[in-house]
């Protein structure tokens, strides 16, 4: 009987995920991407129409970077412009689905962008090709379209790219977001360090401190419009905020001859939480970033660090060596008992919770190798994403579906630098970064 | 001819090697007062200079500025103690300093954990010093973590030597 149900599910799995070009087929245009065995999906996006006279080359270039998004994913295939039979002269024209059926383009993307003095309309609709219809969001919204700056381009691509991501797999965007982390130069005994952000692509790269002194570990606030992060310009680690819109920062309180560090926002953007260390013990304690006053939330003589909100705020998962090793814990955002959730072999540090809810990020250290790892949040189903010499510090997609981290090579010529990888384990791949690059953190999507 | 050409490479190695081996992240207490409050006490002795043995320059050398860890651990090896002995009677005879005590972790770590660690040795440090009589007024403590790192390879024998406590000498006369 259980094995007739299994054989069951599994069938209607294999129908479900299956993504072959049937123009018979029911199934609206669909990539499922747990799928382990997924191929991506072949789409085609002729360049936007200009709509205006100097909207030429733009339009170009955004149909460019809608392309870059998807086939970054590693889901989607471009299929070149050299095959086309057709093309789409007229974003109102009916589509010749049959040119683009020859080309077997399972999905086509027509856009129109218009420029008028510095602000840029872009229009866009997503065809299915081999059911012959457009493809529409959860709401039964067809074509849309997105206003901006001229300057601001590259976000209207990204907004256009996580509309059909959006519509293809169900899920969330997140190419229209940032990250913000630590650049690095020179060798390991005299690295130099400083605050960066960039387009989750690397593209818009800004500095945001002067490498005069150790900076550590940023991380957006829930809005995107500031960073906590930890500097030793004071001469000892303490945390500070930064605005990142007037690059003006301040530090929170901190009582001498103690240091804080690894901040993390609350979900409201009221609250830090963060470790405290002094006497050579290392607690954490939260607090209100406006009033400065803070509350210890772990009490032993182990080392408790790296804590991070669950998104619905009830909830903090770090980790402790309370155990003898590190290990993760979660506790009521209050304090209170700690749930051990991580049991494998080896330690398990810097628990970061997914956006969504549903998976804990972590650094696994085991047998001399780094792994970057996610598991439910009760420790079940734990499955390492990465190996290598030394890969650490994970922060999350808005989406949830992807995560980048850092990644040193091993010896005395080793240097850091940014990837990022799928939560299948698919698609792990070098963040381009003009230097060096340590401690991600991905922003939220972008209003 | 090539025992001596030997000889003095060696010697010069050496002379290099004092001048680079105080962390150089740590040597900002360097010269300062205490140099000169050894000025006069004997003849001969360069004021400032590791055979002046109320110097920094004494202290980071003859003494000893640092002690080591296990791999993980925060508690004193014997050679340490041994170490911190010799850091505790210096800082009792030249009571004009104060000293910061920075403590170290290796690259096989996470970031914040390092950070924590190094606290904790940093203190088991300061701890020790004030059970023998230094006034915990005197001693402050920071950690960098995996941040500074002295030698650079990946190999135990880099890590033996970046997990480490050094008590970095401040101020002297100049901050009494």
């Amino acid at each position: 009987m259980l094995t007739r149900l299994l054989g069951l599910l599994a069938l209607s799995a294999a129908a479900v995920f299956t993504l072959a070009p049937d123009p018979a087929r029911a199934e609206p245009l669909r990539i499922v991407i747990d799928d382990p065995t997924i191929e991506p999906l072949p789409f085609a996006v002729p360049s936007f129409q200009p709509e205006s006279g100097e909207a030429g080359q733009l339009a170009v270039d955004i149909s460019r970077v809608v392309s870059e998004d998807l086939t970054g994913t590693g889901l989607f295939r471009e299929i070149p412009a050299s095959a086309y039979i057709s093309t789409v002269s007229d974003f109102n024209a009916p589509v010749e689905y049959a040119d683009w059926k020859a080309i077997n383009a399972q999905a086509l993307i027509a856009g129109a962008v218009n420029v008028t003095g510095n602000s840029v309309n872009v229009k866009f609709r997503v065809y299915d090709v081999f059911s012959g219809e457009e493809l529409v969001d959860a709401n039964g919204q067809g074509g849309l379209q997105f206003s901006g700056t001229v300057d601001g381009w590259r976000r209207m691509a990204h907004k256009v790219a996580d509309a059909v991501y959006s519509r293809i797999t169900g899920e969330g965007g997140y190419f229209d977001s940032r990250v913000v982390y630590v650049s690095e130069t020179g060798p390991k005994d005299d690295r130099q360090k400083r605050l960066a952000i960039m387009d989750y692509d690397g593209a818009n790269l800004k500095y945001l401190t002067e490498s005069g002194s150790i900076v550590l570990a940023p991380r957006f606030s829930p809005d995107g419009n500031r960073v906590l992060y930890t500097s030793y310009e004071s001469g000892f680690p303490r945390i500070y905020v930064l605005d990142i819109g007037s690059v003006q920062r301040r530090a929170l309180e901190s009582a001498e001859g103690t240091m804080s560090f690894a901040p993390r926002f609350s979900p409201s953007g009221q609250t830090v939480v963060y470790s405290l260390s002094q006497g050579g013990n290392t607690d954490i304690y939260t607090m209100d970033i406006n009033s400065g006053q803070s509350v210890r939330l772990t009490n032993t003589p182990a080392i408790e660090t790296a804590p991070s909100f669950s998104p619905d705020g009830s909830q903090i998962v770090f980790e402790s060596d309370r155990s003898g090793s590190q290990q993760l814990y979660i506790m009521p955002a209050t304090g209170g008992e700690a749930t051990r959730i991580s049991f494998g072999e080896g330690r398990y540090g810097t628990p970061v919770w997914s956006p969504r809810g549903d998976l804990i990020a972590f650094t696994k250290q085991n047998k001399g190798r780094f792994h970057i790892g996610v598991m439910r949040t009760d420790g079940s189903e734990e499955r390492l994403l990465t190996a290598s010499f030394l890969d650490e510090g994970p922060t999350w997609a808005p989406n949830g579906r992807v995560i980048m981290f850092a990644r040193e090579t091993q010896g005395a010529g080793g240097s850091s630098s940014l990837y990022s990888v799928d939560i299948s384990g698919r698609n792990l791949k070098p963040v381009r970064t003009p230097e060096g690059g340590s401690d991600p953190s991905w922003s939220p999507l972008q209003n | 001819m090539k025992r001596i050409l030997t000889s003095t490479l060696l010697i010069s190695a050496l002379a290099v090697s004092a001048c680079t081996n105080p962390d150089r992240f740590g040597a900002d207490g360097m010269g300062g007062a205490g140099a000169n409050a050894g000025a006069g006490a004997n003849a001969g002795i360069v004021p400032g200079s590791a055979n002046d043995p109320t110097s920094t320059a004494y202290f980071q050398q003859a003494v000893g500025d640092r002690v080591l860890f296990m791999v993980d651990q925060s508690t004193l090896t014997d050679a340490g103690r041994a170490t911190l002995d010799g850091q505790v009677a210096w800082l009792q005879t030249n009571s004009d300093y104060q000293a910061v005590i920075e403590g170290h972790a290796d690259e096989q770590g996470t970031r914040e954990y390092n950070i924590a660690l190094g606290g904790r040795r940093a203190n088991a440090v300061r701890e020790y010093m004030i059970s023998k009589g230094i006034s915990a007024s005197r001693l402050k403590t920071i950690s960098y973590g995996k941040e500074r790192p002295i030698e650079i390879c990946s190999e135990e024998a880099c890590y033996a030597k970046n997990r480490r406590a050094v008590t970095v000498l401040a101020g002297g006369a100049l901050t009494s």
